[in-house]
């Protein structure tokens, strides 16, 4: 108690130091005074009075400052006297002050930005109860390593297996929501009912469903996101027990999700539907729709889980032969399952912006030591006065802190709004399905990222001008006169800095250059269509055209509308637009062949009979589908080439018969062969492809492309409208263009992002690194002004004196870009996943960055040698 | 060359407060002169020491001060004992005689019976 009240009367004692010394002063003078008088009443001359007095009190001085180091914290004084000194020193360099702020900024910005998104991503836990030991479940074939359950199956593993203390599932999938208006496409989850309390989360009103609410018999009931009752429904109380009505059948309302509730692999999800097994999909073992979501009984691991319904598949692969052949079983820890593919690319992005810091603190740095070379004489006559190396050392630090601390205020500052605009310019989709990214910001492991960094960047800032802060060099300070040769230090370290800052530089541009060129070559993907002036838009029409004559009614009025638009050119149907997945796949065999109950897949799409031709897509042998292929005539298919290539490698496909699997076997005979459409994501080889001609297997639920002679973007709202004219009950989403759907797709969308940022940390990175390269050649050329007049007057040429700067610029830059090269081939391993189609170590692009970085570093150094060139001798001489 | 002083200035501290006790508000020559004066100036003592314990005193609690004038009209500044400065004398008297008396055993041992 006593000592904290020490500290704060001490504290307190540094803001009133001006009236304490006064103080202080005035009785000590008193104190003479009284002195005196007694020595003056006990007999002395005032001379003797005077002298005694000052002799027995040991020293005014002496007494005021052991006086004034009991009155204040003398640590923190020194500090307050550092901090002073230190801003008045760099005030006075507005340039240099300026210039390092802003580059550390810079630096501390982008780390910053790109930790936030890391921690909300990867550090922040997921917002369920002990969420560790949450896993995702799946079933496991070939094609899809992680791939859904089908519903008997989910009930068969949640009876027998030994794993989980509770196996729940999930089926994002969309609903058609009727309002007053029409209907309107909603995405929804169907989920078991044992879902939320797995999570260990609760409606925020209402309540959860209860155990058995998830059996056929049970009513049917939903519970809302928080933002859909916000958005739909107003926020009001009493929406508990209101229905609303989905796939044409009411759902009883019982509850709504709280604000911060959000499920990563099943958003968006406006509507959680206690699943009901009704579609015809879920009463087959073979139809996959589901996801599995369980919690590890404690003590079980992720192998032991696996292992465990690996058995369970095996089984079920025993007893029924005929829809489980080769079904495996997959199991994931959550966290992985919801950020497993952005961890890399976050990981590198974070690794880039702190090479970037690391340039943008190094460039600071040889700024500060330039400083100090200048000030060489300053410290030497501090430390002549009684500075002690201690002493001058904390200076130093303050120097650095100050900086450090104006660039990561001004960094943090930045940041948040840096991470803001990150966040906006992801598309409102990917965001959708990105649902931890939400609260973004500066919480306190950021903030305490930012201090660890400004600390790191502080020790650096305060070793570097203490290196050489040796006596010997003290006191070679005080003699060497300002015009001697470049400081001996400056050129031993600032030109490996420098190297350090061009070898940082080289790996963040082939970093950059890498992930270019995979976005490029992903763009120059051939995608087997035609992908300009087409857009499209998926109809989903409710139950009453489920029937096979009122789809294909349907689908002939709507093309048949379409077609007549101004400008419109051709228009086509299929089952799922390219570019989005490779599901909806099959099981087929070839007749005519053995067949031994193997599973071949391939994903099928059921298209119209203009489809191709829409698309513009290339047909390798046979013919397209027509108008006349309908169920009256025997079934036809047309595959890709993958599947030509795959199943029939030497022998003509045209004319062999396929048929799915079923007893007995329908045959479908294969009439063509297209050029493979990329059905699936960019960067996913495209496998073997069925299409079947709409008309013999047609469905209320297609997906519209229309070619358009005019600009594709003015056809989309159109077509709605169109739509929405024939019936107001059909629902359309996903309006869009080709073009945009494949620059948008999750593959293209993070290599261009992680694209554009990298070239930008690089092109930062290059930045500083050339202006460092300069900084050293020009500051080297003004110290040696004396010595290249001398060689200039000795008779040395221009050319020559431009070589002499070009070599010493060239070494470095050399050194640094060849160190660069080798540092960035051994860090470009780590990138070898986020590639496509570029190896990690590929040649062109390192060439490229090593010619980037020569000519800027020829550039830089050019200037400097320009001037040395221009010296005027007898000036150089005759200078100081 | 810490320990000593130390030592020091906690008996200089506790000779303060024992001066305050006796000679009521007194300004600091003169508490420099009287601890002079009962160590029957067997104790030379560098006036100025005694305006940072003084100090440290005020910021304990234990002592207040306040400008005034002397017996000779010279101003000077006061300082009196507190309350709380009463009880760290009697606390601190105590603790010194058990100090002192531990020290004496050693010094000169008297044999215990056993």
């Amino acid at each position: 108690m006593k000592r904290l009240r020490v500290w704060i009367m001490r504290l307190a004692g540094m803001f009133s130091q001006g009236r304490r010394e006064r103080e202080l002063a005035d009785e000590i003078n008193s104190h003479l005074q009284l002195h005196i008088d007694d020595n003056l009443r006990s007999g002395m001359t005032p001379e003797q009075a005077r002298r005694n007095a000052f002799l027995k009190l040991g020293g005014v001085e002496l007494t005021k400052q052991a006086y004034r180091e009991g009155n204040t914290i003398p640590f923190l004084e020194n500090l307050q006297q550092d901090l002073r000194f230190a801003i008045r020193q760099l005030r006075k360099n507005p340039g240099f002050t300026g210039i390092a702020v802003f580059v550390l900024a810079l630096g501390i910005c982008a780390s910053v930005a790109i930790f936030a998104f890391v921690d909300a991503a990867l550090i922040k836990p997921l917002p369920y109860h002990d969420s560790g030991r949450l896993v995702g479940v799946y079933e496991s074939v070939p094609m899809f390593p992680r791939s859904n359950l089908s519903y008997l199956d989910y009930l068969d593993w949640k009876k027998s297996n030994t794993v989980f203390s509770s196996l729940e599932m999930y089926n994002h999938t969309g609903f058609l929501l009727s309002t007053p208006t029409g209907a309107e496409p909603a995405l929804g989850s169907r989920i078991s009912a044992g879902f939320f309390r797995t999570l260990g989360v609760a409606p925020a009103l209402g309540r959860d469903f209860h155990d058995d609410e998830d059996s056929l018999t049970a009513p049917r009931t939903v519970i809302l996101s928080y933002a859909t009752w916000q958005k739909r429904y107003g926020g009001k109380k009493d929406i508990l027990g209101q229905t609303v009505t989905l796939n044409d059948l009411p759902n009883t309302i019982i509850g709504v999700m709280p604000p911060d509730f959000h499920f990563a692999p099943a958003e968006p999800t406006e509507f959680w539907t206690a699943f009901h097994a009704t579609n015809s999909c879920d009463k087959r073992r073979s139809c996959h729709n589901l996801y599995g979501l369980a919690r590890l009984k404690d003590g079980v691991s992720i192998q032991a889980a696996l292992a465990d319904t690996t058995l369970i598949a095996q089984q079920l692969e025993k007893q029924y032969p005929d829809s489980n052949r080769g079904q495996g079983a997959a199991v994931a820890a959550l966290s992985e399952v919801i950020v497993g593919e952005i961890r890399p690319i976050l990981l590198m992005l974070l690794g880039g912006s702190g090479l970037l810091l690391l340039i943008a603190s190094i460039n600071v740095a040889s700024l500060l030591l330039v400083r100090s070379e200048s000030r060489k004489r300053e410290i030497a006559v501090r430390n002549a006065l009684g500075a002690s190396p201690a002493r001058l050392f904390c200076q130093f630090v303050t120097e650095g802190l100050v900086l450090a601390a104006a660039g990561s205020v001004i960094g943090l500052v930045s940041a948040h709004w840096v991470m803001q605009l990150l966040a906006k310019l992801v598309p409102k989709e990917m965001m959708a399905r990105m649902p931890y990214l939400q609260d973004l910001g500066l919480n306190a492991r950021v903030l305490a990222f930012a201090g660890a960094i400004t600390l790191l960047v502080v020790v650096l800032f305060s070793l570097i001008p203490t290196f050489r802060l040796s006596l010997s060099e003290m006191r070679e300070g005080l003699t060497e006169s300002s015009r001697g040769s470049a400081g001996m230090i400056w050129r031993r370290l600032g030109s490996k800095l420098v190297m350090v800052e061009l070898a940082t530089a080289v790996v963040l541009l082939v970093g950059a250059g890498l992930l270019g060129k995979s976005l490029y070559l992903l763009l120059q993907v051939d995608i087997g269509l035609q992908p300009d002036h087409l857009a499209t838009l998926q109809v989903a029409a409710p139950p009453k055209y489920a029937k096979n004559e009122q789809a294909i009614a349907l689908k002939q009025q709507i093309v048949g509308r379409i077609a007549s638009l101004p400008g419109v050119i051709a228009v086509g149907t299929t089952s799922n637009i390219p570019v989005s997945s490779n599901g909806n796949t099959v099981w087929f065999r070839i007749l005519g062949r053995p067949w031994n109950g193997e599973h071949n897949e391939a994903p099928q799409r059921e298209v119209s009979h203009d489809y191709f031709t829409t698309i513009g897509a290339r047909l390798l042998r046979g013919r397209y589908f027509t108008e006349a292929d309908d169920a009256t005539k025997p079934l036809v298919t047309i595959i890709n080439q993958a599947l030509a290539k795959q199943y029939f490698p030497n022998e003509d496909p045209i004319g062999k018969h396929i048929s799915y699997l079923s007893d007995p076997p329908v045959p479908m005979e294969v009439v063509g062969v297209v050029e493979d459409i990329k059905e699936g994501p960019l960067d996913v080889p495209t496998p073997p492809v069925i299409y079947a001609p709409f008309n013999q297997s047609p469905d209320n639920d297609f997906g519209l492309v229309v070619r358009t002679s005019q600009d594709e973007r003015f056809l989309i709202p159109t077509l709605a409208a169109v739509i929405h004219q024939i019936d107001p009950g059909i629902a359309t989403s996903e309006a869009i263009t080709l073009n945009d759907r494949i620059n948008d797709s999750p593959s293209a969308y993070l290599h261009r992002s992680s694209a554009w940022l990298v070239g930008g940390f690089a092109a930062l990175a290059l930045l500083l690194g050339v202006v460092g390269l300069y900084g050293v050649i020009a500051y080297s050329v003004s110290r040696r002004t004396r010595e290249i007049g001398v060689r200039m007057a000795l008779g040395a040429q221009r050319s020559s004196v431009y070589m002499l700067i070009m070599k010493e610029a060239g070494w470095l830059a050399a050194i640094g870009i060849v160190a660069g090269l080798i540092c960035s081939a051994a860090a470009t391993i780590f990138m070898r996943k986020l590639l496509f189609g570029v190896q990690s170590w590929d040649v062109s692009t390192l060439i490229a960055v090593a010619a980037v970085l020569a000519v800027s570093a020829l550039t830089a150094s050019y200037l400097p040698a320009r001037r040395a060139a221009s010296i005027n001798p007898v000036e150089a001489l005759r200078a100081e | 060359m810490g320990d000593k002083t130390d030592v020091w200035q906690g008996t200089l501290a506790l000779m303060i407060l024992k001066t305050l006790e006796t000679m009521g508000p007194l300004h600091g020559y003169g508490i420099a002169r009287r601890i002079e004066q009962t160590s029957g100036n067997l104790l030379s003592l560098n006036y100025g020491t005694i305006y940072p314990a003084l100090l440290k005193l005020e910021q304990e609690g234990s002592i207040a001060s306040e400008w005034g004038l002397s017996d000779n009209n010279r101003k000077a500044k006061f300082y009196r004992l507190t309350r709380s400065g009463r009880k760290q004398l009697e606390k601190e008297t105590q603790d010194w005689e058990r100090a002192t008396a531990i020290l004496a055993r050693f010094i000169s041992p008297k044999e215990d019976p056993v």
